[in-house]
């Protein structure tokens, strides 16, 4: 009687024709011999879903809200047809030991099987009742339910990195999910909060073709974190030819010239914010005027102000060059960023004959 | 032995002693405690806050600019409010005034997340507190369709069809065995009493509102670029206006603009359609269960929000209603000043803080903040395993502010009590129509079910404010004005040697602010005051119980093993624990001061 991801498809209006050539592209772009798309349908006919185990430490519960923000699929098509979210404080109908016992449950019916989804981290200072579930530290929890998962999805900053209340000088040595579980394939989601179909995308990839996203040496799913938001970036072109925002509302910012002066972290932030864009392709963070504050990148609270870019860059003898053409030092993100931008810059400068502009 | 309150509560800690940690379906970590009595009765109420992360001491040394990234990440629930609060705290201290238009946009983003939060909470924290989904399958779709097109007119998916449809689809997961959130609920209890159909179009209606809530927070993906957590920026907002020029498609263009005015009429729509008759609908069969109370009849306060005109933050110019109603007496509202040091003040006799003096409160400016992670000599359990909670001693990460040593409410229902006692027209009016179509007395208000219809009908009032503020935008971008922010003191290097400030708004959970110390154009101290600090806050100095324990007391257990009516109140608050332990502060030196706006 279990909904299945091709009963899903199907209520959703999608043809068993339209469902077999899906298998087949699928089992194509995986490399895989015509033979086994028959076999992938049938896994996608029949198999139950997934047991999903969505726990909470210190965080802000932003990665939730993200989740449920979805536009494709949608948040009710994951929770009811694509996973069983069998344990999620936030959203769960039980309480207390109730829903304790879920977890224990769980662990025991679906040892190795079921997905442990991490949203926020463990505290260490205190002995880690700085996060308490049940009276105990988070930290027991966590452990408990990573003893026998399959696989740990690190949701957001927090979990991949330690986030906002791992800034200096983390006052609760709040520490990401891989510096205390070691033995167990991890795949970091990082962003405050990631992008909400990238979620469900990282999600509905696991459950579609029953094996993890293909990483980066960070452990991010590569599809989605192997470029730079700047590389993408449909302001780059502004930013090549050296036309920049000098003040907030200036008449650059009113045409959607290049944020980089303005503190813009694009250059050194690794997310797919300027391709898949935010809830639903609607903008991004550059898109709505705001430089990015490079919100998935490990560290980022303590990388320097959000609208500073560094100061006395000297290399390449490009100061006085990148003055001649508007970039007033105020600050970077990064030295070789400096360097980028001025010889983009300078480049275009030369085809124009020297002349700003 | 009954311990009497001074705020009026009898607690009786001798029956026995029932715990619920975590309280699920809440924004963070907590932990209740209660005592019933022989008949089930709660006679003893216990909120403890279960995290804290210590963004005070993060915040400190910071570029104040920076400040609403940090503080917007207390909450991603409510996100943007304390990014909106910060950036009025730092204009605040440094006298910085705002453009109309981004008055205009800060409001619509402040609306946004008011119908949001309100919507999402109702549907998806809150209802399984009063619906049954596992009952909707006795449902029979031809009367499910029947009481939705009576209750809804308006609304087209009603047809039993469709009903029929959501019920077969309920039905494989329920019996797929694989409940998911469901799972391990109290289905049997009989405090539900709902009858099947409206279980099935309650039901329907919670996978109706999760698919449409994304759209909602569209609008602050165009103004914020993302969402959760949008951005901001102190003297104004990012997104640039441009109808006209070149580049217009760089920025807040038509296209834009005509894109948030049909989100807010498709959300308008929503509310009307599904969540207001929602409520009445199930307000119906409940308003017998008038539970939960607590502080709502005696002490509540907000502080306004939503300007009519940029940079004015006087009662007479915010939509909200602000002022604190002391001791039930609806006639009196006193005004609210977040600078007096005597009116705003925190104490940590029952919190895990220690100060050099705890017999004393202290304001937020000169507040202290040291953790102090002890339990008291009557807890049961271990340090690292609490069975027990001592709440004679310290209990809880939150620490509890007073204002003029009173214990308050805030919230949705405090902000409706205040408007209703000041005669606020528009709600009143929502009220009076409320209490007429359920036939209860405005007593009825002070509830359980009294929070929860006032969250509903700031809702509305939001959705429609928000198309009220999308014209006032446009008009003034008529009238030639696209200013969007002010930038005269953006650079450091134009501030005083020493600043402080303080920003407010009404998050969805009730009143929020922000205190700000600058010194050396850093962040010398800063302290957030939250709306779960005032609801969850422990016992203080005089024993007097905060608003989550208020609401708690007396009320009866069907079972008391199954927490439904405990989670039903609180919920009622919708607690936002990371939220409520963020308290800051340090030193408490004497500081020049600032211009009061």
């Amino acid at each position: 009687m279990t909904e299945t991801f091709y009963d899903v498809l199907r209520r959703q209006g999608i043809s068993r024709r339209s469902f077999l050539k899906f298998c087949s592209l699928t089992a194509a772009s995986l490399g895989l011999a015509p033979e086994f798309a028959p076999k992938m349908a049938y896994a996608l006919e029949t198999k139950p879903r997934t047991p999903v185990l969505w726990l909470h430490g210190l965080e802000c519960t932003c990665c939730s809200e993200a989740f449920i923000r979805s536009a494709h699929p949608l948040a009710s098509d994951v929770i009811l047809s694509m996973i069983s979210l069998d344990y999620d404080d936030t959203i769960m109908a039980a309480a207390g030991h109730q829903a304790e016992a879920i977890v224990d449950k769980i662990v025991e019916k679906y040892k190795g099987n079921y997905i442990l989804a991490c949203e926020g981290n463990p505290p260490l200072n205190a002995d880690g009742m700085y996060c308490i579930i049940g009276g105990k530290p988070y930290l027991d929890q966590l452990k408990k339910a990573a003893a026998d998962c399959k696989a740990i999805i690190s949701w957001g900053s927090c979990a991949s990195w330690g986030c906002v209340q791992a800034a200096r000088p983390n006052p609760t040595q709040a520490v990401p999910i891989h510096k205390v579980i070691h033995d167990k394939p991890i795949i970091k989601v990082p962003g405050c909060p990631p992008i909400p179909e990238v979620m469900t995308a990282v999600i509905t990839y696991i459950a579609t073709f029953e094996k993890l996203p293909e990483l980066d040496r960070q452990g991010r799913p590569k599809m989605f974190y192997s470029q730079r938001i700047h590389d993408k970036c449909y302001r780059r072109p502004h930013f090549d030819a050296g036309q920049f925002i000098e003040a907030w509302d200036d008449e650059s910012a009113r045409k959607g010239y290049c944020l980089y002066k303005m503190g813009c972290k694009g250059p050194t932030t690794y997310n797919a914010c300027s391709t898949v864009r935010w809830n639903g392709g609607l903008s991004f963070p550059i898109q709505s005027g705001h430089g990015c504050i490079g919100c998935s990148e490990d560290g980022f609270w303590d990388n320097g102000g959000f609208y500073n870019r560094l100061t006395n860059i000297h290399q390449f003898g490009i100061e006085a060059n990148a003055d001649q053409i508007g970039m007033a030092a105020a600050g970077v993100v990064g030295a070789g960023i400096a360097a980028h931008a001025a010889v983009s810059a300078v480049k275009r400068a030369r085809q124009n004959g020297g002349t700003n502009q | 032995m009954t311990i009497q309150t001074p705020n009026g509560f009898s607690l009786d800690a001798s029956g026995k002693r029932i715990v619920v940690d975590p309280v699920t379906r809440i924004e963070g970590h907590m932990r209740c405690e209660v005592n019933v009595d022989n008949e089930n009765i709660i006679r003893n109420a216990v909120s403890t806050g279960t995290m804290w992360r210590g963004l005070e001491v993060i915040l400190k040394g910071r570029d104040p600019r920076d400040a609403w990234a940090f503080t917007q990440r207390i909450c991603g629930v409510c996100t943007g409010t304390h990014a909106l609060t910060s950036v009025r705290a730092v204009e605040d201290a440094l006298g910085i005034a705002i453009p109309e238009n981004a008055n205009s946009i800060r409001n619509i983003m402040q609306l946004c997340l008011q119908v949001h939060d309100h919507l999402v909470h109702f549907y998806h924290l809150h209802a399984l507190d009063w619906v049954n989904p596992v009952n909707a399958l006795k449902a029979d779709p031809k009367a499910t369709s029947e009481l939705q097109q009576k209750v809804s007119p308006n609304h087209p998916k009603s047809s039993p069809g469709y009903f029929r449809d959501v019920q077969n689809r309920l039905k494989r997961f329920i019996e797929s065995g694989q409940l998911g959130p469901f799972k391990n609920g109290y289905w049997d209890n009989p405090a539900y009493l709902l009858p099947p159909e409206a279980n099935l179009m309650a039901t329907t209606h919670y996978l109706e509102a999760l698919d449409f809530q994304p759209t909602i927070m569209r609008i602050r993906t165009v103004f914020g670029g993302k969402d959760p957590h949008p951005n901001w920026l102190v003297g104004g907002v990012p997104c640039a206006i441009n109808v006209d020029g070149v580049g217009a498609v760089g920025a807040i263009n038509m296209e834009r603009l005509n894109f948030v005015r049909s989100v807010i009429e498709q959300t308008i729509t929503f509310v009307d359609n599904v969540y207001i008759p929602d409520l009445l609908a199930v307000g119906q069969f409940y308003k017998g269960w008038l539970y939960g109370g607590g502080l709502s009849g005696k002490s509540v306060m907000a502080y306004g929000d939503i300007p009519e005109n940029a940079n004015d933050y006087s009662p007479a110019n915010l939509l909200m209603p602000s002022g604190v109603i002391i001791d039930g007496n609806l006639k009196e509202v006193h005004p609210v000043d977040l600078r007096d040091p005597e009116q705003i003040q925190e104490f940590v006799p029952h919190s895990w803080y220690k100060y050099p003096d705890e017999k004393k409160g202290l304001h937020p400016w000169d507040g202290h903040t040291e953790p102090n992670y002890v339990l008291g000599e009557n807890a049961k359990g271990t340090k690292t395993n609490i069975e027990q909670i001592d709440e004679n001693a310290k209990y809880s990460w939150i620490k509890a502010p007073r204002w003029k040593g009173h214990a308050v409410e805030v919230g949705p229902l405090a902000r409706y009590v205040v408007g209703f006692a000041q005669g606020h027209k528009e709600i009143t009016e929502q009220i009076n129509l409320v209490l007429k179509t359920l036939d209860v007395p405005v007593d009825a208000l002070f509830s359980t079910l009294g929070r929860t219809a006032a969250r509903a009908l700031e809702c509305q009032w939001s959705a429609y404010k928000m198309r009220y503020f999308l014209d006032k935008l446009v008009a003034n971008i008529k009238a030639g004005d696209t200013s969007t922010a002010n930038v005269e003191r953006w650079e450091p290097s134009t501030w005083p040697k020493e600043a402080k400030g303080v920003g407010f708004t009404e998050a969805p959970r009730g009143a929020l602010a922000h205190w700000i110390r600058i010194k050396d154009t850093k962040i010398d101290n800063y302290q957030c005051v939250v709306p779960t600090t005032w609801n969850g806050s422990p016992r203080d100095n005089e024993g007097n119980i905060g608003a989550f324990e208020a609401a708690l007391m007396n009320t009866k257990m069907e079972r008391p093993e199954e927490p439904v009516e405990i989670l039903r109140t609180l919920h009622s608050f919708d607690p936002c624990l990371a939220c409520s332990t963020h308290v800051m502060g340090e030193d408490g030196r004497e500081l020049t001061t600032v211009k009061v706006r």
